[in-house]
Protein backbone atom coordinates (compact mmCIF):
# COMPACT_ATOMS: atom_id res chain seq x y z
CA UNK A 1 0.00 0.00 0.00
CA UNK A 2 1.28 3.79 -0.87
CA UNK A 3 3.00 5.11 1.49
CA UNK A 4 4.57 8.56 2.91
CA UNK A 5 7.86 8.75 0.90
CA UNK A 6 10.74 11.85 0.36
CA UNK A 7 11.29 11.92 -3.37
CA UNK A 8 14.44 11.87 -4.50
CA UNK A 9 14.87 12.85 -8.88
CA UNK A 10 18.05 12.47 -9.84
CA UNK A 11 18.76 15.99 -11.62
CA UNK A 12 20.17 15.78 -15.52
CA UNK A 13 21.03 18.59 -17.29
CA UNK A 14 18.07 17.68 -20.05
CA UNK A 15 14.79 16.19 -19.95
CA UNK A 16 12.83 16.46 -23.03
CA UNK A 17 8.83 16.77 -21.51
CA UNK A 18 6.18 14.00 -21.56
CA UNK A 19 8.83 10.91 -21.23
CA UNK A 20 8.14 8.33 -19.29
CA UNK A 21 9.17 4.26 -19.01
CA UNK A 22 6.79 3.29 -21.32
CA UNK A 23 7.41 5.58 -24.45
CA UNK A 24 3.81 7.04 -25.56
CA UNK A 25 3.46 6.52 -29.26
CA UNK A 26 0.69 9.28 -29.22
CA UNK A 27 1.15 12.50 -28.51
CA UNK A 28 -2.74 12.93 -28.27
CA UNK A 29 -4.85 10.78 -27.32
CA UNK A 30 -7.65 11.72 -29.49
CA UNK A 31 -8.58 8.53 -31.78
CA UNK A 32 -8.23 6.30 -29.14
CA UNK A 33 -10.41 7.99 -27.19
CA UNK A 34 -12.91 7.98 -30.12
CA UNK A 35 -12.87 4.56 -30.52
CA UNK A 36 -13.91 3.78 -27.24
CA UNK A 37 -16.76 6.58 -27.49
CA UNK A 38 -17.89 4.11 -30.39
CA UNK A 39 -17.34 0.72 -28.64
CA UNK A 40 -20.35 -0.83 -29.78
CA UNK A 41 -19.89 0.04 -33.65
CA UNK A 42 -15.86 -0.94 -33.58
CA UNK A 43 -17.82 -3.93 -31.72
CA UNK A 44 -19.85 -4.95 -34.11
CA UNK A 45 -17.09 -4.14 -37.02
CA UNK A 46 -14.70 -6.32 -35.74
CA UNK A 47 -16.64 -9.30 -35.14
CA UNK A 48 -17.96 -8.80 -39.04
CA UNK A 49 -14.15 -8.67 -39.61
CA UNK A 50 -13.69 -11.43 -37.15
CA UNK A 51 -15.99 -13.40 -39.43
CA UNK A 52 -14.70 -12.76 -42.55
CA UNK A 53 -11.54 -13.57 -41.45
CA UNK A 54 -12.71 -16.67 -40.39
CA UNK A 55 -14.36 -17.21 -44.06
CA UNK A 56 -11.46 -17.16 -45.45
CA UNK A 57 -9.67 -19.93 -43.41
CA UNK A 58 -9.39 -22.24 -46.23
CA UNK A 59 -7.73 -19.90 -48.23
CA UNK A 60 -5.28 -18.87 -45.47
CA UNK A 61 -4.57 -22.91 -44.99
CA UNK A 62 -3.80 -23.27 -48.69
CA UNK A 63 -1.60 -20.36 -48.70
CA UNK A 64 -0.30 -21.22 -45.69
CA UNK A 65 -1.14 -19.52 -42.32
CA UNK A 66 2.61 -19.16 -41.52
CA UNK A 67 3.24 -17.13 -44.97
CA UNK A 68 0.03 -14.82 -44.28
CA UNK A 69 1.60 -14.14 -40.97
CA UNK A 70 4.28 -11.35 -42.26
CA UNK A 71 1.54 -9.51 -45.03
CA UNK A 72 -1.09 -9.68 -42.35
CA UNK A 73 1.06 -8.56 -39.32
CA UNK A 74 1.94 -5.56 -41.63
CA UNK A 75 -1.75 -4.17 -41.64
CA UNK A 76 -2.97 -5.35 -38.61
CA UNK A 77 -0.01 -3.50 -36.70
CA UNK A 78 -0.78 -0.43 -39.58
CA UNK A 79 -4.79 -0.39 -38.58
CA UNK A 80 -4.55 -1.30 -34.80
CA UNK A 81 -1.63 1.43 -33.81
CA UNK A 82 -3.92 4.04 -35.99
CA UNK A 83 -6.87 3.77 -34.21
CA UNK A 84 -5.76 2.46 -30.59
CA UNK A 85 -2.49 2.93 -30.05
CA UNK A 86 -1.70 -0.89 -30.18
CA UNK A 87 1.68 -2.47 -29.00
CA UNK A 88 1.07 -5.82 -30.71
CA UNK A 89 1.15 -7.91 -27.71
CA UNK A 90 -0.25 -10.88 -29.87
CA UNK A 91 -2.94 -11.63 -27.72
CA UNK A 92 -5.65 -8.97 -28.93
CA UNK A 93 -8.28 -8.06 -25.58
CA UNK A 94 -9.97 -5.14 -27.04
CA UNK A 95 -13.11 -6.69 -26.98
CA UNK A 96 -13.08 -7.11 -23.11
CA UNK A 97 -11.77 -4.00 -22.54
CA UNK A 98 -14.16 -1.51 -24.15
CA UNK A 99 -11.81 -0.92 -26.96
CA UNK A 100 -9.33 0.57 -25.14
CA UNK A 101 -5.85 -1.29 -25.63
CA UNK A 102 -4.78 -2.50 -22.04
CA UNK A 103 -1.06 -2.42 -22.80
CA UNK A 104 -1.51 0.96 -22.82
CA UNK A 105 -1.66 1.16 -19.34
CA UNK A 106 2.03 2.11 -18.05
CA UNK A 107 1.62 -1.25 -15.56
CA UNK A 108 0.34 -3.05 -18.59
CA UNK A 109 -2.92 -4.52 -16.04
CA UNK A 110 -4.51 -6.55 -18.09
CA UNK A 111 -7.60 -6.97 -15.74
CA UNK A 112 -8.97 -3.70 -14.69
CA UNK A 113 -7.59 -0.54 -12.79
CA UNK A 114 -4.66 -0.15 -9.76
CA UNK A 115 -5.46 1.58 -7.13
CA UNK A 116 -3.86 4.76 -8.41
CA UNK A 117 -5.93 6.29 -10.73
CA UNK A 118 -6.41 9.98 -9.83
CA UNK A 119 -9.82 11.80 -8.65
CA UNK A 120 -10.39 13.03 -12.51
CA UNK A 121 -9.52 9.89 -14.08
CA UNK A 122 -6.14 9.99 -15.26
CA UNK A 123 -3.40 7.76 -14.81
CA UNK A 124 -0.86 7.90 -11.70
CA UNK A 125 1.64 6.82 -13.64
CA UNK A 126 1.02 9.57 -16.64
CA UNK A 127 -0.89 12.10 -15.24
CA UNK A 128 -1.88 13.81 -18.18
CA UNK A 129 -3.20 10.63 -20.38
CA UNK A 130 -6.90 9.57 -19.05
CA UNK A 131 -6.28 6.36 -17.63
CA UNK A 132 -6.71 3.40 -20.00
CA UNK A 133 -9.02 1.43 -17.28
CA UNK A 134 -11.62 4.22 -16.91
CA UNK A 135 -11.81 4.12 -20.92
CA UNK A 136 -12.08 0.82 -20.87
CA UNK A 137 -14.94 0.41 -18.16
CA UNK A 138 -16.56 3.27 -20.17
CA UNK A 139 -15.98 1.52 -23.52
CA UNK A 140 -17.34 -1.65 -22.08
CA UNK A 141 -20.74 -0.40 -20.77
CA UNK A 142 -21.21 0.61 -24.54
CA UNK A 143 -21.43 -2.59 -26.09
CA UNK A 144 -23.07 -5.84 -26.45
CA UNK A 145 -20.65 -8.21 -24.14
CA UNK A 146 -20.62 -5.60 -21.78
CA UNK A 147 -19.80 -8.54 -18.90
CA UNK A 148 -16.81 -9.76 -21.16
CA UNK A 149 -14.40 -7.23 -19.01
CA UNK A 150 -15.28 -9.18 -15.64
CA UNK A 151 -13.38 -12.18 -17.45
CA UNK A 152 -9.70 -12.78 -15.45
CA UNK A 153 -7.31 -12.73 -17.96
CA UNK A 154 -3.99 -14.90 -17.90
CA UNK A 155 -0.40 -13.16 -18.19
CA UNK A 156 0.08 -11.84 -21.38
CA UNK A 157 2.93 -14.59 -22.98
CA UNK A 158 5.49 -12.38 -23.96
CA UNK A 159 7.22 -15.17 -26.73
CA UNK A 160 3.83 -13.97 -29.02
CA UNK A 161 4.87 -10.56 -28.93
CA UNK A 162 5.28 -8.53 -32.70
CA UNK A 163 3.04 -11.48 -33.92
CA UNK A 164 -0.92 -11.26 -35.65
CA UNK A 165 -3.56 -11.78 -33.26
CA UNK A 166 -6.06 -11.81 -35.79
CA UNK A 167 -4.51 -14.73 -37.72
CA UNK A 168 -3.99 -16.58 -34.25
CA UNK A 169 -7.28 -16.25 -33.03
CA UNK A 170 -9.06 -17.01 -36.65
CA UNK A 171 -7.04 -20.42 -36.46
CA UNK A 172 -7.99 -20.91 -32.85
CA UNK A 173 -11.42 -20.51 -34.24
CA UNK A 174 -11.44 -22.40 -37.29
CA UNK A 175 -9.57 -25.68 -35.00
CA UNK A 176 -12.72 -25.64 -32.76
CA UNK A 177 -15.41 -25.06 -35.30
CA UNK A 178 -13.93 -28.48 -36.94
CA UNK A 179 -13.39 -29.83 -33.38
CA UNK A 180 -17.19 -29.55 -32.74
CA UNK A 181 -18.15 -30.75 -36.57
CA UNK A 182 -16.41 -33.77 -35.78
CA UNK A 183 -16.41 -34.92 -31.90
CA UNK A 184 -15.50 -38.35 -32.48
CA UNK A 185 -12.32 -37.16 -34.18
CA UNK A 186 -11.62 -35.47 -30.74
CA UNK A 187 -7.92 -34.15 -30.63
CA UNK A 188 -6.93 -30.84 -29.56
CA UNK A 189 -6.89 -28.35 -32.51
CA UNK A 190 -3.07 -27.03 -33.26
CA UNK A 191 -3.41 -23.54 -33.97
CA UNK B 1 3.67 -22.61 14.07
CA UNK B 2 6.72 -21.03 14.62
CA UNK B 3 9.34 -20.55 11.53
CA UNK B 4 7.44 -23.12 9.78
CA UNK B 5 8.49 -25.62 12.83
CA UNK B 6 11.91 -27.53 13.49
CA UNK B 7 13.78 -29.44 11.57
CA UNK B 8 12.29 -32.94 10.71
CA UNK B 9 8.74 -32.75 12.91
CA UNK B 10 6.26 -32.90 11.18
CA UNK B 11 3.94 -29.74 10.70
CA UNK B 12 0.53 -29.07 12.42
CA UNK B 13 -2.27 -30.39 10.64
CA UNK B 14 -4.00 -27.59 9.15
CA UNK B 15 -7.45 -26.99 10.40
CA UNK B 16 -10.24 -28.16 8.38
CA UNK B 17 -11.63 -25.47 5.83
CA UNK B 18 -8.82 -23.33 6.19
CA UNK B 19 -5.63 -22.87 3.82
CA UNK B 20 -3.13 -22.68 6.27
CA UNK B 21 -2.21 -22.79 9.83
CA UNK B 22 -1.90 -19.34 10.19
CA UNK B 23 -3.77 -17.41 12.96
CA UNK B 24 -5.04 -14.57 10.79
CA UNK B 25 -7.11 -16.89 8.90
CA UNK B 26 -8.19 -18.56 11.77
CA UNK B 27 -9.11 -15.06 13.71
CA UNK B 28 -11.03 -14.22 10.88
CA UNK B 29 -13.10 -17.64 10.22
CA UNK B 30 -13.69 -16.97 13.67
CA UNK B 31 -15.85 -14.37 12.99
CA UNK B 32 -13.85 -11.87 15.20
CA UNK B 33 -12.85 -8.38 13.74
CA UNK B 34 -9.75 -8.89 12.80
CA UNK B 35 -6.97 -5.73 13.31
CA UNK B 36 -3.71 -5.94 11.11
CA UNK B 37 -0.78 -3.48 10.76
CA UNK B 38 1.55 -1.90 8.51
CA UNK B 39 5.44 -2.70 9.20
CA UNK B 40 7.70 -0.05 7.46
CA UNK B 41 10.60 -2.06 6.66
CA UNK B 42 14.10 -0.54 7.63
CA UNK B 43 16.71 0.89 5.19
CA UNK B 44 19.41 -1.32 6.98
CA UNK B 45 20.31 -4.75 7.48
CA UNK B 46 20.26 -5.00 10.98
CA UNK B 47 17.85 -7.73 11.98
CA UNK B 48 17.13 -6.63 15.04
CA UNK B 49 16.02 -3.21 13.81
CA UNK B 50 13.11 -5.34 12.37
CA UNK B 51 12.32 -6.94 15.72
CA UNK B 52 12.39 -3.47 17.23
CA UNK B 53 9.80 -2.24 14.91
CA UNK B 54 7.54 -4.95 14.91
CA UNK B 55 7.63 -4.74 18.92
CA UNK B 56 5.26 -1.84 18.81
CA UNK B 57 2.71 -4.17 17.86
CA UNK B 58 2.88 -6.65 20.45
CA UNK B 59 -0.28 -8.37 22.00
CA UNK B 60 -2.39 -5.87 19.70
CA UNK B 61 -2.77 -6.89 15.56
CA UNK B 62 -3.67 -10.15 14.47
CA UNK B 63 -1.16 -9.83 11.66
CA UNK B 64 1.98 -7.35 10.55
CA UNK B 65 1.94 -6.33 6.98
CA UNK B 66 5.33 -6.47 5.13
CA UNK B 67 5.56 -3.99 2.80
CA UNK B 68 7.23 -4.71 -0.72
CA UNK B 69 9.18 -1.55 -1.44
CA UNK B 70 6.22 0.47 -1.29
CA UNK B 71 5.78 3.91 -3.05
CA UNK B 72 8.42 2.33 -4.97
CA UNK B 73 10.69 3.06 -2.63
CA UNK B 74 13.72 0.83 -1.96
CA UNK B 75 13.45 -0.72 1.84
CA UNK B 76 14.83 -4.19 2.91
CA UNK B 77 12.97 -7.09 0.97
CA UNK B 78 9.58 -7.99 2.50
CA UNK B 79 10.65 -11.92 2.51
CA UNK B 80 13.53 -11.10 4.27
CA UNK B 81 11.44 -9.28 6.93
CA UNK B 82 8.80 -12.50 7.05
CA UNK B 83 11.10 -14.75 7.40
CA UNK B 84 12.62 -12.68 10.62
CA UNK B 85 9.33 -12.46 11.89
CA UNK B 86 8.13 -15.92 11.69
CA UNK B 87 11.53 -17.08 13.65
CA UNK B 88 9.70 -14.88 16.87
CA UNK B 89 6.29 -16.78 15.97
CA UNK B 90 4.54 -13.56 14.46
CA UNK B 91 2.30 -13.94 11.55
CA UNK B 92 3.73 -11.73 8.97
CA UNK B 93 1.47 -10.97 6.03
CA UNK B 94 4.02 -10.88 3.02
CA UNK B 95 3.49 -8.92 0.06
CA UNK B 96 4.57 -9.31 -3.22
CA UNK B 97 4.03 -6.27 -5.38
CA UNK B 98 4.68 -7.03 -10.00
CA UNK B 99 6.41 -3.91 -10.21
CA UNK B 100 9.85 -5.41 -9.58
CA UNK B 101 9.79 -8.94 -10.58
CA UNK B 102 8.87 -11.51 -13.33
CA UNK B 103 6.63 -14.34 -12.85
CA UNK B 104 9.98 -16.49 -12.35
CA UNK B 105 11.43 -14.73 -9.34
CA UNK B 106 7.82 -14.35 -7.81
CA UNK B 107 6.79 -17.99 -7.73
CA UNK B 108 10.53 -18.81 -6.64
CA UNK B 109 9.42 -16.04 -3.60
CA UNK B 110 6.01 -17.63 -2.82
CA UNK B 111 7.99 -21.03 -1.93
CA UNK B 112 10.57 -19.78 -0.32
CA UNK B 113 8.19 -17.70 1.82
CA UNK B 114 5.86 -20.47 2.51
CA UNK B 115 9.25 -22.21 3.63
CA UNK B 116 10.33 -19.90 6.16
CA UNK B 117 6.68 -20.15 7.56
CA UNK B 118 5.52 -17.37 5.67
CA UNK B 119 1.71 -18.20 6.02
CA UNK B 120 -0.44 -15.03 4.44
CA UNK B 121 0.26 -13.30 1.33
CA UNK B 122 -0.67 -10.07 0.17
CA UNK B 123 -0.99 -9.61 -3.89
CA UNK B 124 -0.60 -6.27 -4.99
CA UNK B 125 0.11 -4.37 -8.16
CA UNK B 126 2.44 -2.05 -7.02
CA UNK B 127 3.11 1.58 -6.87
CA UNK B 128 4.72 2.74 -10.48
CA UNK B 129 8.47 3.43 -10.52
CA UNK B 130 8.05 6.96 -10.66
CA UNK B 131 6.72 7.85 -7.56
CA UNK B 132 9.78 6.32 -5.54
CA UNK B 133 13.50 7.18 -5.02
CA UNK B 134 14.22 5.32 -8.12
CA UNK B 135 11.98 6.82 -10.80
CA UNK B 136 14.96 5.27 -13.67
CA UNK B 137 13.91 2.21 -12.45
CA UNK B 138 12.68 -0.40 -15.15
CA UNK B 139 9.01 -0.97 -14.09
CA UNK B 140 8.56 -4.87 -14.57
CA UNK B 141 4.89 -5.41 -14.01
CA UNK B 142 5.17 -9.19 -15.66
CA UNK B 143 2.23 -10.30 -13.83
CA UNK B 144 -0.63 -8.14 -12.77
CA UNK B 145 -2.42 -8.35 -9.18
CA UNK B 146 -5.28 -10.39 -10.44
CA UNK B 147 -2.99 -13.09 -12.53
CA UNK B 148 -0.89 -13.02 -9.53
CA UNK B 149 -3.55 -14.04 -7.35
CA UNK B 150 -4.37 -16.72 -9.75
CA UNK B 151 -1.01 -18.60 -9.81
CA UNK B 152 -0.45 -18.57 -5.96
CA UNK B 153 -3.93 -20.29 -6.00
CA UNK B 154 -3.02 -22.58 -8.21
CA UNK B 155 0.40 -23.57 -6.98
CA UNK B 156 -1.66 -24.36 -3.06
CA UNK B 157 -4.37 -25.92 -5.04
CA UNK B 158 -3.26 -27.67 -8.07
CA UNK B 159 0.08 -27.84 -6.70
CA UNK B 160 1.90 -26.40 -10.26
CA UNK B 161 3.42 -23.49 -11.05
CA UNK B 162 2.28 -21.10 -14.28
CA UNK B 163 3.91 -23.20 -16.53
CA UNK B 164 2.02 -26.29 -15.49
CA UNK B 165 5.10 -28.21 -14.01
CA UNK B 166 4.11 -29.85 -10.61
CA UNK B 167 4.65 -29.11 -6.82
CA UNK B 168 5.81 -31.22 -4.54
CA UNK B 169 4.65 -29.63 -1.42
CA UNK B 170 2.10 -26.70 -2.37
CA UNK B 171 2.40 -23.15 -0.55
CA UNK B 172 0.02 -23.26 2.40
CA UNK B 173 -0.99 -19.89 2.57
CA UNK B 174 -4.24 -17.24 3.06
CA UNK B 175 -4.38 -15.25 -0.11
CA UNK B 176 -5.02 -11.68 -0.33
CA UNK B 177 -5.60 -8.95 -2.60
CA UNK B 178 -5.52 -4.98 -2.24
CA UNK B 179 -8.85 -3.05 -3.14
CA UNK B 180 -9.11 0.98 -3.29
CA UNK B 181 -13.12 2.16 -2.93
CA UNK B 182 -12.08 5.58 -3.17
CA UNK B 183 -10.47 5.73 -6.98
CA UNK B 184 -12.55 6.26 -10.35
CA UNK B 185 -14.07 4.44 -12.48
CA UNK B 186 -16.30 4.06 -9.12
CA UNK B 187 -18.57 1.96 -10.78
CA UNK B 188 -16.29 -1.32 -11.41
CA UNK B 189 -14.67 -0.75 -8.06
CA UNK B 190 -17.05 -3.71 -6.95
CA UNK B 191 -16.95 -5.92 -9.59
CA UNK B 192 -13.64 -5.85 -9.83
CA UNK B 193 -13.41 -7.36 -5.97
CA UNK B 194 -15.97 -9.79 -7.39
CA UNK B 195 -12.69 -10.86 -10.29
CA UNK B 196 -10.18 -11.09 -7.67
CA UNK B 197 -12.17 -13.31 -5.47
CA UNK B 198 -12.64 -15.04 -8.44
CA UNK B 199 -9.14 -15.40 -9.20
CA UNK B 200 -7.94 -16.43 -5.34
CA UNK B 201 -8.30 -13.38 -2.68
CA UNK B 202 -9.36 -15.22 0.29
CA UNK B 203 -8.72 -11.80 2.08
CA UNK B 204 -8.39 -7.89 0.97
CA UNK B 205 -7.09 -5.19 2.40
CA UNK B 206 -8.19 -1.40 1.51
CA UNK B 207 -6.39 1.85 0.62
CA UNK B 208 -6.57 4.33 3.66
CA UNK B 209 -10.32 5.30 4.13
CA UNK B 210 -11.00 8.79 5.51
CA UNK B 211 -14.54 9.31 3.30
CA UNK B 212 -17.05 6.99 5.31
CA UNK B 213 -20.43 7.93 2.86
CA UNK B 214 -18.15 6.53 -0.09
CA UNK B 215 -17.09 3.50 2.14
CA UNK B 216 -20.75 2.50 2.30
CA UNK B 217 -21.74 3.77 -1.01
CA UNK B 218 -18.96 1.06 -1.73
CA UNK B 219 -20.29 -1.91 0.74
CA UNK B 220 -23.67 -1.41 -0.03
CA UNK B 221 -22.73 -2.55 -3.61
CA UNK B 222 -20.53 -5.29 -2.64
CA UNK B 223 -22.98 -6.51 -0.39
CA UNK B 224 -25.97 -6.75 -2.74
CA UNK B 225 -23.51 -8.86 -4.89
CA UNK B 226 -23.01 -10.87 -1.87
CA UNK B 227 -19.17 -9.96 -2.06
CA UNK B 228 -18.68 -10.10 2.03
CA UNK B 229 -19.57 -13.43 2.56
CA UNK B 230 -16.94 -14.91 0.06
CA UNK B 231 -13.68 -12.76 1.29
CA UNK B 232 -12.74 -10.64 3.97
CA UNK B 233 -12.62 -7.21 3.92
CA UNK B 234 -9.99 -4.90 6.28
CA UNK B 235 -10.48 -1.61 5.82
CA UNK B 236 -7.26 0.49 5.72
CA UNK B 237 -6.70 3.42 8.45
CA UNK B 238 -4.40 5.71 9.18
CA UNK B 239 -3.87 8.76 11.65
CA UNK B 240 -2.84 11.69 10.05
CA UNK B 241 -0.18 13.93 11.32
CA UNK B 242 -1.06 17.31 10.32
CA UNK B 243 -3.05 19.11 7.72
CA UNK B 244 -0.21 19.73 5.88
CA UNK B 245 0.83 16.24 5.49
CA UNK B 246 -2.52 15.64 4.63
CA UNK B 247 -2.45 17.56 2.03
CA UNK B 248 0.90 16.81 1.00
CA UNK B 249 -0.16 12.75 1.08
CA UNK B 250 -3.45 13.40 -1.25
CA UNK B 251 -1.19 15.58 -3.50
CA UNK B 252 1.79 13.16 -3.38
CA UNK B 253 0.65 9.67 -2.70
CA UNK B 254 -1.57 7.52 -5.71
CA UNK B 255 -4.59 6.49 -4.61
CA UNK B 256 -5.03 8.27 -1.62
CA UNK B 257 -8.44 10.04 -0.93
CA UNK B 258 -8.73 12.51 2.00
CA UNK B 259 -11.65 15.16 1.36
CA UNK B 260 -11.60 18.45 2.42
CA UNK B 261 -13.73 18.08 5.62
CA UNK B 262 -10.88 16.27 6.87
CA UNK B 263 -8.28 18.92 5.91
CA UNK B 264 -10.18 21.02 7.57
CA UNK B 265 -10.68 20.04 10.68
CA UNK B 266 -7.13 18.86 11.21
CA UNK B 267 -6.42 22.41 10.09
CA UNK B 268 -8.94 23.84 13.31
CA UNK B 269 -7.20 21.67 16.01
CA UNK B 270 -5.11 23.43 18.31
CA UNK B 271 -3.04 19.77 18.29
CA UNK B 272 -3.39 18.65 15.08
CA UNK B 273 -1.38 15.32 15.80
CA UNK B 274 -3.63 14.50 18.58
CA UNK B 275 -6.98 14.97 16.48
CA UNK B 276 -5.72 13.06 13.92
CA UNK B 277 -5.31 10.42 16.43
CA UNK B 278 -8.98 10.83 17.60
CA UNK B 279 -10.17 11.15 13.65
CA UNK B 280 -8.56 7.59 13.28
CA UNK B 281 -10.18 6.23 16.34
CA UNK B 282 -13.38 7.85 15.11
CA UNK B 283 -13.31 6.56 11.69
CA UNK B 284 -12.02 2.82 13.19
CA UNK B 285 -15.40 3.19 15.14
CA UNK B 286 -17.89 4.06 11.94
CA UNK B 287 -16.17 0.95 9.65
CA UNK B 288 -16.88 -1.19 12.30
CA UNK B 289 -19.99 -0.63 12.38
CA UNK B 290 -20.54 -1.27 8.43
CA UNK B 291 -21.99 -4.80 7.51
CA UNK B 292 -19.89 -6.78 5.92
CA UNK B 293 -16.78 -5.11 7.38
CA UNK B 294 -14.29 -8.22 8.73
CA UNK B 295 -11.71 -5.47 9.87
CA UNK B 296 -9.19 -2.72 10.11
CA UNK B 297 -5.59 -2.36 8.72
CA UNK B 298 -3.88 0.30 10.39
CA UNK B 299 -0.88 2.07 8.58
CA UNK B 300 0.67 4.34 10.66
CA UNK B 301 3.82 5.47 9.08
CA UNK B 302 5.97 7.42 11.28
CA UNK B 303 3.47 7.18 14.19
CA UNK B 304 3.89 3.42 14.40
CA UNK B 305 4.24 3.97 18.46
CA UNK B 306 0.69 5.34 18.07
CA UNK B 307 -1.06 1.51 17.16
CA UNK B 308 -1.17 0.54 20.41
CA UNK B 309 -3.25 4.04 21.63
CA UNK B 310 -5.11 3.93 18.79
CA UNK B 311 -6.65 0.50 19.27
CA UNK B 312 -7.22 0.34 22.81
CA UNK B 313 -9.22 3.64 22.58
CA UNK B 314 -10.91 2.38 19.55
CA UNK B 315 -12.11 -0.40 21.38
CA UNK B 316 -12.17 -2.71 18.28
CA UNK B 317 -10.71 -6.07 20.29
CA UNK B 318 -12.88 -6.06 23.10
CA UNK B 319 -11.69 -8.35 25.16
CA UNK B 320 -9.34 -10.61 22.96
CA UNK B 321 -5.83 -10.50 23.26
CA UNK B 322 -3.66 -11.18 20.32
CA UNK B 323 -0.80 -13.07 19.95
CA UNK B 324 2.36 -11.40 21.59
CA UNK B 325 5.86 -13.23 22.08
CA UNK B 326 6.06 -15.38 24.69
CA UNK B 327 2.43 -16.97 23.49
CA UNK B 328 1.82 -20.16 22.51
CA UNK B 329 1.74 -20.38 18.76
S1 LIG C 1 -3.97 4.75 -13.56
FE1 LIG C 1 -4.90 3.47 -15.14
S2 LIG C 1 -3.52 3.59 -16.91
FE2 LIG C 1 -2.42 4.41 -15.14
S3 LIG C 1 -1.27 2.67 -14.34
FE3 LIG C 1 -3.20 2.68 -13.20
S4 LIG C 1 -4.60 1.39 -14.38
FE4 LIG C 1 -2.84 1.83 -15.71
Amino acid sequence: MAKVFRPFHPKTAYVPEGTSPERRIAAKYSIRLWCVRWARLLEWLYNTFAEMLLGLHPLWNAIGYGRVERPMKFVERRVKEFMFDCRMCGQCVLSSTGMSCPMNCPKSLRNGPCGGVRADGNCEVEPDMPCVWVQAWEGSQRMRASDQILTVQKPVDQSLRETSAWLRSTAAKAAERRDAAEPAAGGEGTS
Amino acid sequence: MSAGGAPGAAPAAIPDGHSSRGRLEAILRRGEFAVTAELSPPDSADPEEVYELAKVFDGWVDGINATDGSGANCHMSSVGICALLTRVGYAPIMQISCRDRNRIAIQGDVLGAAAMGVQNILCLTGDGVQAGDQPGAKPVFDLDCMSLLETVRDMRENRRFLSGRPISTPPQVFIGGAINPFAPPYGFRPLRLKKKIEAGAQFVQSQYCYDIPMLETYMQRVRDLGLHEQCFILIGVGPLASARAAKWIRSNVPGVHIPDSVIDRLDGAEKQKAEGKKLCVELIQQIREIEGVAGIHLMAYRQEEAVAEIIETSGVLKDRKPWRPGDAT
